[in-house]
């Protein structure tokens, strides 16, 4: 039955995340965003804590430890939209440094088998807060991963892993593996030959000698939000931190790359619902100051009786509201264990263009003030660009859309 | 709890109203070129019974409104063919108005007859012939005249206004929108010739001069303190944005198989990537309404009057625009090919003209 009734989880939930958003995010979004580096341990510790005494219904953590005991309609992807989106619009770079969920614990959720998520997911739900981030890109390899360099030799006396390469734009990296005892989940290759039919991802806990971060990145915006480069020297991992089950994988069939894949099924649709609260600040923003100004929007009358301006917020609004749809109905999906390859694509293309489009204009509208540092619409400008870039850039979310659309293999529509 | 998957209810209607749906595809090219939709073809529609559907068993229906399950069936009939879907849904423009904001004595004249009968081109006057057409401040005026009223105005692009039994004709009075029932052959109403426009060729649609029309107290809808506005106006835009979204995904099916078939350079158009992407920002665009508009249906449907008003005012423009670059898109995908009429996207782009420009054409 279609229905667009929020549930009271939903409700609560919001309302938790808007008091953290206004009272712990908002204050300081000027200061970590200047001070790039920073780390936001106020709201790392205040979050951990949050989380930790919540129990089921956490922030961003993916629901228990994957045995499904749930009874009646799941919702807790719809639950991580609803507060990524809330605290995104809060500020969407302390938001990556949220701790317990992370990519790599998405990774873990998704691709991992039961025992894997047993013993990882609580490395980051412990007493002390702790990271966990995921590592696919590399120097020659960003959306097209059949070119992972990084490889994985099986060392098969000791039953171990050797992981061997170089990693760059890790989100978190640094507080997964520097700052806390977290771990990252590393994408690498187990024969180069088989190109993406190879592609593993590994388990890397922090500690580990073999890992060290390189580089930490300077940014256009998600300043707050660290990025590094990792390099991996006959770094040792158990044959059990390959993620999956090991009987599928190891006939080197391709079911080893689609279970990561599976990953962006469900974390797109998050990254859309992030910069969706990046646009919901801006727009919400830029109607005050007009209305501060002494601009009244009206709306409801045909576009022949608008001014530019009037049209423009009009559909600013219908951009996010749909956007937001589009987000909602693939989370959605994700709670219903639906097949959502086009539906993540199309939210997170369609998201990563509408934050993109609505921070531009909020800027541009409002003229020498858009452009000032004393308000956050600039920030938000700088923030929302990585939307239509990281997990998947906008053309490469078209491109997976379409093939779906098509019916199309990689290899029909490169 | 959100949910967008259709109920099996749903499933049924949309299934049973594509399969209509297809014979009104059949027959748009002859009716759009000949300006004629075959009756019998639009009495076949009638039987599936979507007006029926939405009014109560006291006055001679067999259901309750679902704006929501209205929406699914619009976007299947204008799938098949606008022209159609309007010329079928036509008398909902006059009983639906009608059922929810009518008087019990104006529901009891009219509805038993409209729903027990055979298709009959009942309709409403709503469009006015203006560039800034505002539904909320219409040109055409009505004043109190003694226990009556009296209509001054022009409207435009009347569907089946010639032939109508009984049409509601919208005008302003003490600065609201009030809808009056004008039965044929009223005095001080002229029916102009029929309208050529850029598509929509099969509607017959009229232009109406309203010179002193003088109407009793009874006609106007609700009774003596008439009917708010708003609601019905938010209906409307829902209805119209379904149909627009219908028309969008006929293009956009039709487009996708033809670049799947059409070979270019050793390869499928659709292999390019500047088709895929177009493709892709289509399909993803469509459903973005779609979904729009599905709130504002939902909204309706709750009660949420208000949220009801600002989210269909969101979907119709939305869907406005939506449209027109979809419809643009397919013609532009065949190529040289989708300039030629025998394809339909020439028409459906024509068609996607109007979505802008014709909002309320219909009701929900």
């Amino acid at each position: 039955m279609i229905s667009f009734g929020k549930s009271e989880k939903v409700q609560q939930m919001q309302y938790v995340t808007q008091t953290v958003a206004e009272n712990m995010m908002r204050p300081v979004s000027r200061h970590m965003d200047e001070q790039e580096g920073e780390i936001p341990w106020d709201y790392i510790n205040f979050m951990h804590q949050a989380q930790a005494s919540m129990g089921e219904t956490r922030f961003l953590a993916t629901e228990g430890d994957g045995e499904d005991e749930q009874k009646g309609p799941r919702e807790s992807y719809q639950l991580m939209a609803h507060s990524i989106e809330m605290l995104s619009w809060g500020d969407a770079a302390i938001y990556l440094c949220t701790p317990r969920g992370g990519l790599g614990a998405a990774a873990v959720q998704a691709a991992g088998t039961r025992e894997q998520k047993k013993k990882f997911l609580p490395m980051v739900m412990g007493k002390a807060p702790a990271f966990s981030a995921m590592a696919i890109t590399e120097a020659g390899a960003g959306s097209d991963n059949s070119a992972i360099q990084c490889r994985a030799v099986l060392d098969e006396a000791n039953h171990e892993w050797v992981l061997n390469g170089e990693k760059i734009f890790v989100t978190a990296g640094h507080k997964a593996l520097v700052d806390t005892a977290g771990f990252v989940v590393i994408w690498a290759t187990i024969d180069p030959s088989l190109g993406r039919a190879g592609i593993r991802s590994f388990v890397v806990e922090a500690g580990n000698p073999g890992i060290k971060v390189a580089k930490k990145e300077k940014k256009l915006g998600i300043r707050a939000s660290d990025t590094v480069s990792l390099v991996l020297s006959d770094c040792r991992v158990p044959y059990a931190n390959m993620l999956g089950d090991p009987k599928a994988l190891e006939d080197k069939g391709r079911e080893g790359f689609k279970g990561a894949m599976q990953t962006f099924n469900v974390t797109r649709p998050l990254v859309a619902a992030s910069a969706l609260g990046v646009a919901r600040a801006a727009l919400e923003e830029v109607k005050r100051l007009l209305v501060e100004g002494g601009l009244a929007p009206r709306s409801g009358l045909p576009r022949q009786k608008l001014t530019n301006v009037e049209r423009e917020l009009i559909d600013m609004e219908r951009m996010l509201r749909s956007s937001w749809l589009l987000t909602l109905k693939a989370v959605w999906m994700s709670d219903n264990g639906m097949p959502n390859a086009q539906e993540a694509a199309m939210s997170k293309l369609h998201a990563g263009e509408v934050v993109t489009r609505i921070t531009q204009k909020a800027v541009e509208l409002l003229g020498p003030l858009g452009y000032s540092r004393v308000f956050l619409l600039e920030k938000w400008f700088r923030d929302a660009k990585i939307n239509d870039i990281f997990e998947g850039t906008g053309q490469i979310n078209r491109l997976i859309a379409a093939r779906q659309l098509l019916g199309y293999s990689g290899k029909e529509l490169r | 709890m959100y949910s967008f998957s259709p109920n099996p209810e749903q499933e049924k209607l949309i299934e049973v109203t594509r399969r209509y749906a297809q014979e009104l595809r059949a027959a748009a090219h002859a009716a759009d070129e000949s300006g004629d939709l075959p009756r019998p073809l639009i009495e076949k529609g009638w039987d599936l019974g979507l007006l029926q559907t939405s009014v109560s068993e006291d006055y001679g229906g067999f259901g309750e409104r679902s704006v929501v399950s209205s929406a699914l069936a619009l976007e299947e009939l204008a799938w098949g063919d606008l022209s159609g879907a309007l010329a079928l849904l036509a008398p909902s423009l006059f009983a639906l108005p009608m059922a929810l904001a009518g008087s019990e004595e104006q529901k009891q004249a009219y509805l038993p007859g409209i729903l027990g009968g055979a298709w009959q081109p009942f309709t409403a006057a709503f469009l006015e012939p203006v560039y800034d057409f505002d539904p909320l401040a219409m040109s055409a005026k009505a004043i109190k005249k003694g226990d009556g009223y009296m209509l001054q105005g022009a409207k435009t692009c009347v569907p089946f206004a010639a032939d109508a039994p009984a049409m509601l004709v919208y005008a302003e009075l003490d600065a609201q929108t009030q809808a009056f029932i004008v039965k044929a052959g009223q005095a001080g109403v002229t029916i102009g010739e029929r309208q050529k426009t850029l598509g929509l060729n099969a509607l017959p649609m009229y232009e109406l001069q309203l010179d002193q029309v003088e109407l009793d107290a009874g006609a106007r809808l609700g009774g003596p303190d008439g009917h708010a506005f708003v609601p019905l106006l938010a209906a409307m835009r829902t209805g119209w944005a379904a149909l627009g979204v219908g028309l969008a995904r006929a293009a956009f099916e039709y487009s996708r198989d033809y670049a799947k078939e059409r070979e270019v350079f050793g390869s499928k158009v659709a292999q390019k990537q500047s088709i895929a992407f177009m493709l892709a920002e289509i399909a993803t665009e469509i459903e973005a309404i779609r979904l729009l508009n599905w709130e504002a249906a939902w909204q309706l449907d709750q009660g949420l009057a208000e949220d009801a008003a600002n989210s269909a005012y969101l979907a119709n423009s939305g869907m406005a625009d939506m449209a027109m670059m979809v419809t643009d898109r397919a013609v532009q995908i065949l190529g040289g090919h989708g300039y030629i009429r025998e394809h339909p996207v020439e028409l459906w782009m024509r068609n996607g003209r109007g979505m802008a420009n014709l909002s309320s054409l219909a009701m929900i």
